[in-house]
């Protein structure tokens, strides 16, 4: 119900609008279209940053484009949906190990998230360092985080397995094995991406009342009982808001993959996700048409994640 | 406000969402089309798209000589080879016409460049110059520089694979190994992994290796194709896989299959590896005292010879073409006949790094730079060479990618023959289908 309409006088036959009657619709008027024009940018900018690339990317995905963009291209229907869903050698175990990869470091995240954030609700000496410290890898950027790991995990000059020979363990070959790669860059996404959730999951404790734990306590409840039955339900919200946003950037995590095990994610392609599958087929292969499809199958994906968290994440609410 | 619910109807908003899409994509595709268009001003630089390589930095050291040269300013972007193609990708998809000078693998991009119709014809430019001397250029890379009857590019930087060796380890045996057998009993032999020694070291990754293993596979007496048609699961390349993964897994280091050029030469560097095949323009690496202990024995000998003998791969790695879109064609043939001329390949390789001109190559003086050694390797690589180190066709990283599949199943212990025949087959598809582009 608008302002407006309840300031209007009602009808009083076919006669001539009344001076402020016509001035209230010239408003109105200038109103709306200074409306558009307020949202001409953003409209514009989400036409050319979004809308536009989508479009185009579904085009090409219906193409057999191949070389160059601008080269000459054919339709050919839903042909590279078919040839991708239908390649089991590169395309199917690609999506298992973004579902691998995405389900594994997000679990180990939330959980260790969880649990430093709620060491970290309560205020204790040194606690403002603490977190600094928390927040660092977060800063760093992936590619040099990749390096990084990459010369500490080196199978044979690097630090890791000094330590190991130090402590009496065996070498390892980490990023150098094909079966110990995938884990090994889980563990890294978890050592950068935990910290984030610790952060999220501490803003969203600090927002809980007090009363209901309280009451909980004066109940007997102990420590357990309390985090399990008082603070999770209240935290769900913000617990599905953060699985949410970190599912999504894991599953199309590149960088961190690409600078440590190269295109193809390996030579047995053994980190080779969703999104370095789709960059090899672009940028390797100049597959544009079928990289296309399979960034759409991917598109498709992560919104199905994303729907399918959040129901899941308004039924526990 | 309610009043916005009013005015904002679904239907207007489809229609200015439509709209916006529209005039986006209208503004993005002009945009695309006109990247820098109109006309050349005298303020124009000449753009240079160059690989972070030494070559490079030694020309770009002397840009300014040619910039008084030609009365205009040079711009001079050096990039990893990775960063580079992904460059061209982007810019010249856009028919970008801030690019001018290009270097190239001639072997990687230049066939799906020229398919592209990217790298622009100089046929007439090499030809019609009586100074460039085409003819000098050596005859394999110089044929590798020909796509479809026209020359696209020209070489500026060549390789050929060197035996890399501990002389204070090898030459107590007897000295170098002439041949691929008795490479692999020293390299057991020496081998001791458990003490962090390995008896050989060499690039693993599936694509990455393929370049260094086509001279084993040539030496071998295989091929990657004959007549169109796949040989990678041909006995002789079978045999060839064998030997390069036996070589690894047995006497290699740990995670052969993550090392490309990078992982695997700081280990020879850092003396942990008795031999070492790689390209001999890296030589360099091993004399500086910065990032090498073993500068004092290091030694350098001719690819060993295998069954079929001594053949390693003599290939142009590095080549200067102009961009189709280039609005500076002139120039950019200016910039290309001073940099490849016979002074400037002669000055350039007198630093160490190896060109692609028989007159630089007979000169003296221009080999004096290099150590006997390795002067005496590269020079036996160009008379054997073979102008070839990876298929010769359009997807070259896809095919790279089917046919270094076998090399890590041989590298990660397993059985090589029934992967190579997979990977043959898939090869078999692969080349129907790069025929098929090619004649598109």
């Amino acid at each position: 119900m608008s302002t407006t309409e309840v300031s209007r006088p009602a009808p009083s036959g076919p006669a001539a609008p009344r001076r402020p009657e016509r001035r209230q619709r010239t408003f109105e008027q200038s109103n709306r279209r200074l409306k558009w024009a307020m949202l001409a940018p953003a409209l514009l900018f989400v036409g050319a940053m979004i809308v536009f690339p989508l479009l185009f990317t579904l085009n090409l995905s219906l193409t057999d484009a191949f070389g160059a963009v601008n080269a000459k291209k054919g339709y050919v229907g839903f042909q590279n949906f078919l040839d991708a869903l239908e390649d089991s050698r590169r395309f199917w175990p690609a999506v298992r190990r973004t579902v691998v990869f995405t389900i594994g470091a997000v679990l180990i995240e939330t959980v260790l998230g969880l649990g430093l954030a709620m060491l970290m609700r309560k205020a204790f000496r040194g606690i403002r360092w603490v977190r600094t410290v928390l927040i660092i890898p977060l800063l760093t950027t992936p590619v040099a985080i990749g390096i990084l790991w990459l010369l500490i995990l080196d199978p044979t000059n690097g630090i890791a397995n000094h330590l190991l020979e130090t402590v009496g363990l065996p070498r390892q070959e980490f990023l150098g094995s094909v079966s110990q790669s995938l884990p090994t860059l889980m563990l890294i996404d978890v050592w950068q991406w935990t910290p984030m959730m610790t952060l999220l999951l501490l803003a969203g404790l600090s927002t809980l009342p007090d009363e209901p734990e309280e009451a909980a306590l004066v109940d007997g409840a102990n420590a357990w009982q309390r985090f399990r039955w008082v603070i999770l339900p209240m935290l769900t919200t913000t617990l599905v808001t953060a699985l949410v946003l970190r599912s999504v950037d894991a599953l199309k995590t590149f960088d961190i993959l690409y600078a440590t095990k190269g295109p193809g994610g390996g030579s047995n392609f053994e980190v080779e996700t969703l999104n370095v599958y789709s960059y090899g087929l672009t940028f390797d292969y100049q597959e544009y048409g079928l990289a296309s499809a399979v960034l759409v199958l991917f598109t498709l994906f992560i919104i199905g994640v994303v729907v399918l968290l959040r129901r899941r994440g308004r039924k526990s609410a | 406000m309610s009043t916005s619910s009013q005015s904002f109807s679904r239907r207007s908003f489809g229609r200015l969402a439509a709209a916006t899409a529209l005039a986006a994509g209208g503004a993005a595709a002009l945009g695309a089309c006109g990247t820098g268009g109109g006309k050349p001003s005298a303020n124009t630089p000449l753009r240079i798209m160059a690989i972070n390589h030494v070559w490079s930095q030694a020309i770009a050291d002397r840009i300014e000589e040619f910039e008084d040269r030609i009365g205009r300013r040079v711009s001079m972007t050096m990039l990893t080879a990775d960063q580079l193609s992904n460059s061209y990708n982007v810019k010249l998809n856009a028919s970008g016409t801030d690019v001018d000078v290009m270097m190239v693998r001639a072997l990687q991009e230049q066939l799906l460049f020229s398919h592209n119709g990217w790298l622009a014809d100089l046929t007439g430019y090499v030809e019609g110059d009586a100074g460039f001397r085409w003819d000098d250029f050596q005859e394999a890379p110089r044929g590798r520089s020909v796509t479809g009857g026209k020359v696209l590019s020209v070489p500026v930087v060549t390789e050929r694979p060197a035996l890399y060796y501990r002389r204070d380890i090898v030459e107590p045996l007897g000295g170098p190994p002439t041949t691929l057998d008795a490479m692999m009993d020293m390299a057991l032999d020496l081998s001791d992994r458990g003490d962090g020694f390995f008896g050989y070291v060499g690039r693993g990754q599936r694509n990455g290796a393929v370049s260094t293993w086509s001279s084993f596979l040539f030496s071998f007496g295989g091929a990657f194709t004959r007549d169109g048609r796949s040989t990678i699961a041909d006995r002789d390349a079978i045999a060839a896989y064998e030997y390069y993964g036996k070589l690894l897994h047995d006497a290699g280091p740990p995670g052969a299959t993550n090392m490309s050029l990078e992982q695997a030469m700081p280990i020879f560097a850092q003396g942990k590896a008795a031999f070492y095949i790689d390209a001999d323009a890296i030589y360099t690496s091993f004399l500086d005292p910065a990032v090498s202990t073993v500068q004092e024995t290091v030694g350098f000998a001719p690819f060993p010879a295998g069954p079929a003998g001594s053949k390693p791969s003599n290939v142009p790695s590095w080549s200067l073409g102009i961009s189709e879109f280039s609005r500076l064609r002139d120039d950019a043939w200016e910039f290309i006949r001073w940099a490849a001329g016979p002074e400037m390949s002669a000055e350039i390789q007198g630093l160490g790094i190896p060109g692609a001109r028989e007159s630089a190559w007979s000169d003296p003086a221009t080999l004096a730079t290099f150590p006997t050694d390795l002067a005496d390797a590269m020079r036996q690589g160009t008379l054997n060479g073979v102008g070839a180190d990876r298929p010769d066709v359009l997807q070259v990283g896809r095919a790279r990618d089917i046919v270094g599949r076998p090399l890590v199943a041989g590298i990660l212990g397993q059985s090589v023959p029934g992967v190579a025949r997979d990977a043959d087959a898939e090869f078999a598809d692969f080349l129907v289908r790069d025929n098929r582009h090619r004649e598109s």
